[in-house]
């Protein structure tokens, strides 16, 4: 197999159902299959679920980069759009049962909520941003759009911040987990800058020692 | 000691070899939690079996139980706050089992004719036990009905004989970190206190309760004496009580102490009175189907014909 096939015949499946997984038991747990139950609370268990879903794809998604430069696979990178989209499709969800099951489309007490209530906003703020980004994942969009694709999807940095920003004002008072997520998204930005500052660095060394001047082209 | 188990090694389980529940159940909340991976919440989340307390005989007050069906036994006694056994709903059932509520005493003492210690026989052996069917509406927009066993801490206070300096009661929670692993966080000051104005404490609603669904209140929902008060915020209801304490000045309590701008010394119910951070104007029933959990929060949890008078003239957004 070419390494385009595995991607397409191994590894493209193997992550839709991993990522469907979760939706899956929940499906099951709302429906009694198996056996399986929701929560007491079974709402508060739909969207726990589905918004912690949504961070834990969000985080896999931006330790894909890191991994790919660790091991030397460059062939990983193309997961981030599938896993992309997987976040946006289970932040819509967490979206949707708070639409409808926990606030019964009540319309005035949305708008309430979203203007009034910080933590709100802010998801809300997260998942409009991440419309552009899931509208633009295809190949043909990435085409078209060229380096402005990059440009573009590094609203990802943003969106990630307002998703742990958001899971932890609505905290009660055990803000541990939360502070977890903090935590593992400083690393997976930080790496990025660590990354970066090295790669320019090594950049500049290389243009010294060819042209014996401190002056790099392009970017300063 | 090895040798002993060495001996009976073909038959035997060492004691070491059975998971403890706690680290069992601590393992099950890391799997829930790291539900990174699908396949570890699949094989999360079995069914934990405790056993039921002994019954104990109370008759119906139909006058103070309203009409809602009932949570279940399950529901009521597996998911709940009881931040002393951790700060999640599951903890205080994976936890409080290893507490010991005998023997206990309660220590009154404050502004009544004689302060002393009793024990929880003689506290509770003049006042006969009724039940009584109360909502519950947590502050974090949860609801449930429960059929408690009790009776009005009125009768108790009148029996203590207050003085006329006598206008708050404090409530205070066993401290016993040893048994009560939340208490070696630092997520609220232990150990818990709560607090009640002297007519608050005297309205017929109030009960010090001691069961639930005719049997003895199982330890996770404050065994083996606890406060009920229908019309405010679950938290005011302060579990397993070691102390009441009669004052002139108004006591503090611990989630006012955590984070005063969210939770006021009162806590009724009020979904005109917003969280600062959510919503009051509606909850969820727990037990109801998935479409229709969510229902409108009534004023002082339905109980405003009994007890707004209690706070006539008094700006509800400002004690909140």
């Amino acid at each position: 197999m070419t390494v385009e096939q595995r991607y397409r015949r191994l590894w493209k499946p193997l992550v839709f159902v991993a990522a469907l997984t979760p939706a899956l038991l929940l499906l099951a747990g709302a429906l009694g299959v198996g056996g399986r139950r929701l929560g007491p609370d079974p709402v508060e268990d739909l969207l726990l679920t589905c918004g912690k879903t949504t961070l834990n794809l969000l985080w896999i998604t931006l330790a894909v980069t890191p991994l790919a430069h660790l091991l030397h696979r460059p062939q990983l990178l193309r997961l981030r759009r599938t896993l992309g989209l997987f976040v946006f499709f289970y932040a819509l969800l967490h979206f949707g049962i708070y639409l409808v099951l926990d606030r019964s489309l009540d319309v005035a007490m949305i708008t309430g909520d979203i203007v009034k209530r910080p933590y709100i906003t802010i998801g809300f703020t997260a998942l409009v941003l991440l419309v552009p980004l899931a509208a633009t994942s295809t190949n043909r969009m990435m085409r078209r759009l060229g380096r402005r694709w990059q440009r573009l999807h590094r609203l990802v940095y943003a969106i990630a911040v307002l998703a742990a920003w958001h899971y932890y004002w609505q905290v009660k008072r055990d803000v541990t987990e939360p502070l977890l997520y903090a935590g593992l998204l400083a690393l997976l930005l930080g790496w990025r800058v660590w990354h970066r500052r090295r790669a320019l660095r090594s950049m500049a060394a290389r243009v010294t020692s060819t042209y014996g001047s401190a002056r790099v082209p392009g970017r300063t | 000691m090895h040798r002993k188990y060495w001996i009976n090694r073909v038959n035997s389980i060492r004691p070491s070899d059975i998971t403890p529940e706690g680290v069992w159940l601590d393992r099950r909340r890391w799997l829930a939690g790291a539900a990174v991976l699908p396949l570890a919440a699949a094989v999360a989340r079995p069914a934990v079996a405790a056993p039921a307390p002994p019954p104990l005989a109370a008759s119906r007050n139909a006058r103070h139980s309203v009409d809602d069906t009932p949570t279940s036994w399950d529901d009521i006694t597996s998911y709940n706050n009881f931040y002393e056994f951790g700060t999640d709903k599951g903890d205080p059932r994976a936890h409080a089992g290893t507490l010991h509520v005998r023997p206990w005493s309660v220590a009154v003492s404050g502004e009544i004719e004689a302060p002393g210690t009793f024990t929880l026989e003689d506290l509770l052996k003049p006042h006969p036990l009724e039940e009584r069917i109360y909502r519950m509406r947590c502050v974090e927009r949860w609801s449930m009905v429960i059929p408690w066993i009790g009776f009005p801490l009125g009768d108790l206070v009148k029996r203590l004989k207050p003085t006329s300096r006598a206008k708050f009661v404090a409530f205070k929670t066993l401290y016993r970190p040893r048994e009560m692993p939340g208490q070696r966080a630092g997520w609220l000051a232990w150990p818990y206190v709560e607090g009640l104005r002297i007519d608050e404490a005297m309205h017929p609603l109030t009960l010090l309760v001691v069961g639930l669904y005719g049997r003895e209140l199982p330890n996770q929902n404050g065994a083996p004496l606890r406060l009920v008060v229908p019309w405010k915020y679950g938290f005011k209801g302060i579990k397993s009580i070691v102390s009441i304490h009669f004052t002139e000045r108004q006591p503090p309590t611990s989630w006012n102490l955590a984070a005063p701008d969210e939770y006021g010394f009162y806590a009724n119910v009020n979904p005109a009175v917003d969280h600062p951070r959510w919503s009051q104007a509606s909850e969820r029933r727990i037990g109801a189907s998935l479409f229709a959990a969510t229902r409108p929060t009534l004023p002082f949890n339905g109980y405003a014909a009994e007890v707004a008078s209690l706070y006539g003239g008094m700006d509800l957004r400002r004690w909140f």
